[in-house]
């Protein structure tokens, strides 16, 4: 990702903007700029969304859309769908050119069909002019050729999940913040009986997550910057090699884990560590009182960034979701009022606190929400959007970016060869493969 | 030249052929809508480079180039093939077994038949979660009755391990699929006339032999149109596999229509999916063919050696 000057000053007035306080984010000053949306005669609209994890988003999501009709009296529908449903339902709306005005789409949704979406880059610069700038990596989701082709709305991040009491009885007084100390750390969770585990199963969120950090954080990656595939190199070797080393400390059966299975093992005592979003420890608090081993558990569980590799900074993947208009809806003002009201301040901040720390803010401005002081096991997610990268670093995103990561690519070539049914080698062999069809070679 | 037209439309009202061609018309229409043009539409896919969001241009066959060349393709071809002749089997096997038992006067005989029908009445959805549960690799209760009793020491890696993965995958789809075969059968038995037995029983017939010779003879008919619905539901099934495994553990249990679905739809592939979906055809097409027709032998009905 190229830096410009100008969003190096925009940067620049965002962290000072933050250090001042928010007071300053919204003023007059800034207000002025402001691009102004009319709204179209009669305007009504629909919005198509991921159904809620986290039943505090969609309770302010709402509020918030009731708070935008009452303000300009246009009716917005809000539709949900399952997480797999959104990639298919949009595509086909870009194809057919009907369906919902606007959707919340995922990772690199938007390059699938960049050219039926509104372009959205007036109010892209104006929010990232006003609220610090966007972070790089969901911006990266939402910028192709210099146009926002939709805005990045969040990140919804992974991070360590792990019990105090446990790791501390391993003999660990704090939670090691490099990949040599953590292989140590889970070895010593192993001897006392309290493992960790990481999905290598077909999990979409959590398989994904843990195939990426292991090889980023060992410098591999998929793609060059061209976008030729570069999976066969000597950093993902040695990200295979530290994943064969960390599998031997794990709970059997990670290998059929999918999204699920690793909150219900830790919430039922099983595990010593997992990486996770907030949902895991969120249904141990929630349900603290009807249950006192959830009370326990709750009071013991602490999270942090997953630990940084040779590569020398945190690299994730996390989860990003992106709003995008269809360019066939009849009422692309109105559209773009909607996003913009939803993206001002109040409301972002009120969204970003319902969601309890499940949404990560995409705009530097609203890094000081409260949510994320308001527990110390929050502040591991607060960094989502800062340590995230695109799904297809380094290389363009796309068709195949996106497929590479549909088809696992990734997550079997680690699976393959910590399960012994390949050398390291061949598993990356195999997984250049499967990528190079992918990047047409 | 009214006269004439009109006598033209009384011959045609009263042509057989033409209102027999009438009358089947709306269903015609039906399957060419709903069957023909899908079908249709998938094969041509199949030579494109179509995706989600933009449509293909014709490739002629490099995606079955590519597919010939790809090893998880050719894996999830042995898993269906795999999943499909053992569950097959079993399902036979034990659903023949099932209705003879059932076709004997048994106490509460219509308790038992309703009963033996719950496994298919369930959506296959809901069956496929509780399965999910019982082979979890840390909460199975499979394991944890096991261990409690002294058999194993530590838990069975169900689903992740590939060979225990593709045996939990076809025992949990043979436990659907019993009851179809099983009340299918039933029926058939039901319409054997009690006759042929009571003259067998004569002649000094054992229980084998009446099986043998009465009972398996007149059943073919039946087990052919069964084993042959049996086959396309498991040859094609994806719901069981997509929540238990989602293909995993590393492809072990993709059979080709999750592997379609995962490269077509997650994937976004759309050509590259319809071709693995058209390379099921002749696998079904033989599977239909050796099921039907291998089991109408008429020799082999009218008691007779192959």
């Amino acid at each position: 990702m190229k830096f410009t000057r100008r969003d190096v000053i925009r940067t620049t007035a965002g962290v000072a903007a933050g250090a001042i306080g928010s007071r300053l984010i919204g003023s007059p000053a800034f207000a002025q700029d402001a691009p102004k949306y009319t709204p179209e005669q009669g305007a009504t609209l629909r919005l198509l969304r991921w159904s809620p994890f986290v039943q505090g988003d969609e309770d302010s999501w709402l509020a918030n859309t009731k708070k935008f009709t009452d303000a300009t009296g246009v009716q917005v529908r809000v539709d949900k769908e399952s997480w797999e449903d959104i990639r298919p339902k949009a595509a086909v709306a870009a194809n057919v050119g009907s369906g919902p005005d606007l959707m919340l789409v995922w990772f690199d949704d938007a390059f699938q069909y960049p050219d039926k979406l509104l372009d959205v880059t007036d109010l892209g610069e104006y929010l990232g002019g006003k609220y610090g700038g966007w972070y790089d990596g969901p911006k990266g989701y939402a910028v192709k050729d210099g146009k926002f082709i939709g805005l990045p709305l969040a990140a919804i991040g992974n991070a360590i999940v792990y019990r105090d009491s446990w790791v501390k009885e391993a003999g660990f007084s704090e939670f090691p913040k490099d990949t040599a100390g953590f292989l140590e750390l889970c070895k010593a969770m192993q001897k006392i009986g309290h493992p960790a585990g990481f999905t290598h199963g077909h999990g979409v969120g959590d398989g994904n997550n843990y195939a990426h950090w292991l090889l980023w954080s060992h410098g591999g990656k998929m793609v060059d910057e061209s976008g030729k595939v570069a999976i066969n190199s000597p950093e993902t070797m040695k990200a295979i090699e530290y994943a064969m080393e960390l599998y031997k400390t794990f709970i059997p059966g990670t290998e059929s884990w999918l999204d699920v299975n690793n909150n219900r093992a830790f919430l039922a005592g099983e595990l010593g560590i997992i990486a996770n979003g907030i949902s895991a420890y969120n249904t141990a608090k929630i349900n603290k009182d009807n249950d006192p081993k959830l009370a326990e558990i709750a009071k013991d569980i602490r999270t942090t960034n997953l630990p940084i590799g040779p590569v020398g900074q945190s690299v994730e993947l996390h989860q990003t979701t992106v709003a995008v208009i269809f360019n066939y809806t009849p009422y692309p003002n109105a559209a773009k009022a909607y996003l913009q009201f939803m993206f001002e301040e109040a409301q972002m901040n009120d969204w970003i606190k319902g969601s309890a720390g499940y949404c990560c803010q995409t705009l530097k401005g609203f890094a000081n929400n409260p949510i994320w002081s308001e527990d110390p096991n929050n502040a591991a997610y607060a960094r989502a959007s800062e340590t995230l990268r695109p799904n297809g670093y380094a290389g363009p995103l796309g068709y195949a970016s996106a497929a590479t990561m549909a088809d696992y690519v990734l997550v079997d070539m680690f699976a393959r060869a910590v399960t012994g049914q390949a050398t390291p080698q061949e598993a990356m062999e195999e997984a250049e493969k499967r990528a190079n069809r992918y990047y047409r070679v | 030249m009214t006269a004439q037209r009109s006598s033209f439309r009384s011959r045609l009202s009263e042509s057989r052929g033409f209102l027999s061609f009438g009358f089947m018309l709306p269903a015609a229409a039906l399957l060419l809508v709903f069957l023909t043009y899908p079908l249709g539409l998938g094969v041509w896919l199949g030579f494109t480079d179509a995706r989600i969001g933009r449509p293909g241009i014709f490739i002629g066959l490099e995606n079955y180039e590519y597919l010939w060349d790809d090893s998880v393709f050719w894996l999830s071809v042995f898993n269906t093939l795999l999943y499909t002749i053992s569950a097959s089997i079993l399902k036979f096997v034990l659903g023949l077994w099932l209705a003879l038992i059932l076709n004997e006067n048994l106490p509460f005989k219509t308790f038992f038949r309703a009963a033996v029908l719950l496994p298919w009445v369930v959506p296959t959805v809901l069956s496929a979660i509780a399965f999910w549960w019982i082979y979890d690799s840390q909460f199975s209760i499979i394991s944890w009755a096991l261990m409690e009793l002294g058999l194993i020491d530590s838990r069975i890696n169900f689903l992740g391990d590939p060979t225990n993965a593709r045996a939990s995958v076809i025992a949990a789809n043979v436990w659907r699929g019993i009851p179809f075969v099983a009340i299918t059968l039933l029926a058939g038995l039901q319409t054997i006339p009690q006759s042929l037995y009571e003259a067998a029983t004569l002649d000094g017939a054992s229980r084998w032999q009446l099986f043998r010779y009465v009972t398996l003879p007149l059943l073919t008919p039946i087990i052919a149109i069964t084993m042959t619905f049996s086959v396309l539901f498991t040859f094609t099934d994806f719901q069981l596999i997509y929540v238990l495994t989602r293909g995993g553990p590393v492809n072990a249990t993709h059979l080709m229509a999750t592997l379609s679905f995962q490269r077509g739809i997650s994937g976004g592939l759309l050509g590259e999916g319809a071709a693995i979906a058209v390379a099921m055809i002749p696998f079904l097409l033989a599977a239909i063919l050796f099921s039907y027709f291998g089991l109408q032998r008429r020799r082999w009905q009218q008691g007779g050696g192959d």
